[in-house]
Order: structure tokens, then sequence, then C-alpha cells
């Protein structure tokens, strides 16, 4: 079993989130975070409304979810597909995380493992 | 005075107080999620505290008649706990009507200050110092103003619903205020930002809505000058708000709601003296003149070294003044029985200058004087501990959040 993050464009996670249930994930969980990666801030207003700066931390949302090693490639298909932005890309499109996860329980049955997803 | 002068003054009064909590949440969106709990009590605060010090004193020593000697300048204790402010049955609904009308103009004239020193005043230093101030400075002032023995009122200066007594005295307390208790300790050289600008909309739309209370009700009556002093007040708070948003735009690409908002109550101030005195078309010349003084002022606040956290004094001091003197201008003698200058009338303008400098002198100094003594009392001084201020006053101060994230519902 393996715990994917994507860190993505918070405005991609409504349909990726569609995406992954196509792809036959059992269930997944978003956080809104802020955070900074390769790109560069964000231009917020401050005082009255009359001047401007740049926050260094950006809005993004955080996908989490746990799968069996068989869907592993259809997932992060799933992901890549979902939260690039146009045919090329751009700076700010995110990150995949995988590893490996050691048991899951489903705690109102206590099955484990594949089942338990 | 009339039942239906007086159901409207009842309701006038009620429309002023809510301004209040409409200031606690403008105030409360503009600071950071930490202090929303401790910029909002400030507020809150105020109509419970003065409440009872106008009932027990305040009143006394602002309409009260001060005798030959201090009369043009503050009251007596003739009126203490309100003792004698009905006499004759047949006027007794009008006289204390006004007591209630004119006590939620002296609460919400110190809450107006506390924009300055959010996120870092002591809150018990604050509760004595907004009791001493309401003593000391806004009775006199609105007593020279209001009071029929006082000095200003005697002069003829024209300030209809409070232009100097509220917002100009609020507006440069509040610049010695953000002096005197200093700068916030931390984050405040790189901006804040507004935590919460649905609040700040919601805070500004009460403050808009109560302001009809405040100018239309000034004239005690439900007449013609109350509803053109309604018609001015909507007019100068629309064009003020649009033309800082324009400002804004052009000057940082973006339509800030804050910055309507903020323009909005510009408008709001500056019309606030004028309001019984002027038409449509001062009030407009007013609304779109106050938004270009003021929005430039806050651009000077933001390099100055005085923390003025929430452009008071830019907003309400300069404001204030603006209106003083543009009432001065464009006062039509068919709306409020006074020329301005535009009507030839050049004197009435040295009046409103005159009762701008004593507001801005007195207030000034009396304000220094007061925090002063209040920052040497063992046990008091003005700036929360460093590591209050950077955890916030509302977990420290009140032991309260304004929003739980913790886990737990």
């Amino acid at each position: 079993m393996l715990k994917i993050e994507a860190v993505i464009r918070p405005e991609m996670a409504s349909s990726i989130g569609l995406l992954l249930e196509e792809a036959g994930v059992g269930g997944y969980y978003m956080t809104n975070v802020t955070g900074k990666g390769n790109q560069k801030g964000v231009e917020v207003l401050t005082g009255r409304g009359t001047s401007t700066i740049t926050r260094a931390a950006i809005p993004k949302t955080l996908i989490t979810t746990v799968v069996s090693d068989d869907i592993k490639s259809k997932v992060i298909d799933v992901l890549i597909s979902g939260a690039k932005s146009g045919e090329e890309g751009s700076i700010g499109d995110g990150k995949i995380f995988i590893s490996k996860i050691e048991e899951v329980i489903r705690i109102r049955t206590k099955e484990k493992g594949k089942k338990a997803l | 005075m009339g039942d239906g002068n007086i159901a409207w003054m009842i309701v006038a009064s009620a429309l002023v107080l809510f301004m209040t909590p409409g200031l606690a949440f403008f105030y409360g969106g503009l600071v950071r999620a930490k202090n929303v709990i401790s910029t909002m009590m400030y507020s809150f605060i105020s109509m419970a505290l003065i409440s009872v010090v106008w009932v027990v004193w305040g009143y006394s020593l602002a309409f009260g008649s001060g005798g030959s000697f201090m009369g043009p300048f503050i009251g007596n204790f003739d009126y203490l706990f309100l003792d004698g402010v009905v006499t004759d049955p047949s006027t007794a609904a009008a006289d204390l009507v006004f007591v209630v009308f004119q006590m939620m103009f002296a609460i919400i004239t110190p809450a107006l200050i506390t924009g300055a020193f959010v996120e870092r005043f002591k809150f018990s230093t604050y509760m004595l110092f907004i009791v001493l101030w309401v003593t000391l400075v806004y009775a006199p002032i609105c007593h020279w103003v209001w009071a029929s023995d006082g000095w200003l009122f005697a002069r003829g200066a024209l300030d209809f619903a409070g232009g100097t007594v509220v917002h100009l005295n609020a507006g440069i307390a509040a610049l010695v205020a953000a002096f005197l208790v200093g700068k916030r300790r931390n984050g405040a050289d790189g901006g804040i930002v507004a935590h919460n600008v649905p609040y700040v909309l919601l805070g500004a739309s009460i403050l808009w809505f109560g302001w009809f209370g405040f100018n239309a009700g000034s004239g005690l009556s439900a007449n013609f000058t109350a509803v053109n002093a309604f018609l001015v007040t909507n007019t100068a708070a629309a064009a003020a708000a649009l033309t800082w948003l324009v400002i804004g735009v052009i000057h940082t690409k973006k339509f800030s709601a804050v910055g309507a908002a903020t323009g909005a109550v510009a408008g709001l101030v500056a019309i606030t003296p004028a309001s019984g005195f002027v038409d449509v078309a001062g009030a407009l010349a007013i609304g779109v003149t106050v938004s270009m003084v003021c929005y430039f002022v806050a651009i000077l606040m933001e390099k100055s070294p005085i923390d003025d956290a929430l452009a008071v004094f830019g907003v309400h001091g300069v404001g204030g003044a603006w209106g003083a003197l543009m009432t001065g201008i464009f006062a039509v003698e068919g709306i409020g029985g006074t020329a301005g200058l535009i009507e030839g009338n050049a004197a009435i303008v040295v009046e409103q200058l005159i009762a701008v400098l004593a507001t801005l002198a007195y207030s000034g100094v009396a304000t220094f004087i007061i925090l002063k003594v209040l920052d040497v009392i063992p046990g008091l001084g003005l700036q929360e501990a460093e590591n209050i201020e950077a955890t916030g006053l509302d977990a420290n101060v009140h032991g309260e959040r304004g929003y739980i994230a913790d886990g737990a519902d």
C-alpha cells in the first residue's frame, strides 16, 4: 500500500476529486495549506487598500490518499493530467509525494490491508 | 417637540448606538485573526462603560450650565445621575431623549480612537483611559460646540452632527495615542493584511446605515432639515466610496473592497458637520475631495514612524477637519440658514478654522497628558508585553479565540 500526497493548485482540487474516484481510489482527504515552492509569492493589498506587499506563502491544496500498489500508475496519471495547467504546464502546478504504508485498519470492522481501503 | 419628533429621535438614538458594533466589525476585520476579539471588545465595552459614565456625570459635564466663568468651557455637576434634567412634565420626553441621543455620540467617539492602537493596547488601562477621556476631553469639547453657553456655539461655528466634537476630536486623540503607545513589535513593518474583509464590508455598511441616525437625527426633528441631512449623507458616502475605489484602481490596479469601505467612511465623516447646511452639489464635492485628501494622507502615514494601525487620524482627523472647512465653503443659506464662502460669507470659514484648531490643540494636549499619567501609574502602562503581542491579545487577555482551530467542534 502506498500513501500518495499531492500539493496542487486549489482551483484544480474539485475536478481531481472526481478523477480519483474514477481511477478506483477508495477515499481521500483535502487540506487547505499555504507554502512556498519554486513559484514566486503572491501580491496582496495592505493598509486601507493603498499599497501592496508580497506574501511568500501561496495558498495550495494538499490531497492525501492511500491506495493499493496495483493502481499506483493510474492514480499518478490522473493527478498529473488533472493538476497540470494547459498543455505545457507552468511553475506552481505542484508536486506528488509517494511513500510506503505499513498497515491500514478499518475502525468499524477491524479489517486490515487492501480490504480496509 | 411633538410626538412625531420624539418617535424619530428614539429611532435615531438606536441607529447611532448600532454604529459602535458596526465599528467593531469594521476594525475587527482589518486586524489579524489573533486580535479580532480584542479589537472588537475595545468598541463593545465602550457601550457598557460610557453608558454608565454618561448617566452618572458625563451628561452633566457636557450639558450642565457652567455659570458665567466656566460656562463657555464645561458644564457643572447639577445633573449628576440625571437629577434635575426633567423638570417640566410637558417637555420631559424631549429633555430625556436628548440625553439618550447624546449618549450614543459619547459612546462611539472613544471607540473610534481604538483603531490607532489595536493589537497592543492594555485592556485594563484602556477601560480607565476612555472613562477619563470622555470626562476630560469629550465632555468639554461637546460643551463648547453644542451647549447653549459653549464658546464655539456662541461664535457661530457650524458643526451639525459632530465633525469636530466626534471625528476631529477622535482623530487627533488617535494620532497622539498611537505615538505614545508605541509601534506594534510584530510584523507592523511588513504591512498587516486584513484578516476578514467581509467583516470590514459588514462593519462599513452598518456604519453607513447608523449614520442616518447620527446626521438626520442631529436636527432633533423629523422635518426638511432631517431629510436633507439624510440625502446629503448618503450622497457624500457614495461619492467618496467611488472616488477612493477609482484612485485605488489607478494606483494598485485592484478594486479594493477595504478601499471602497474606507472611502465611504471618509465621506460620512466629512459630511457630518455639513449635513444640516449643504445641498446635494455640496455633498458630491465634499465626498469626492475628502477621498482624494484622505487617500494621499493614508499613503503618507504608511511611511511615518507613528503606527496608527487603522488610519484613524487619516480618515477621522483629516476627514473631520476637511469636512469642517468644506462646511464653511459649501453652506447654502436656503438649507441651514447660514451662507458659506461660495455665497459670499468668508467669515464663516474663519470660524470653522478656529473650531478645528481649538479642537486639535485641546484634544491633542489633554489626550497626551492622560496617557502619560496612565503610563507611569504602577500596574497600568500602555503597551502589552512583547510575548502577549506576538501570540495575540485574544488568547492572552480575553482567554478566547475568534476562530477555534484545535480539531474539536
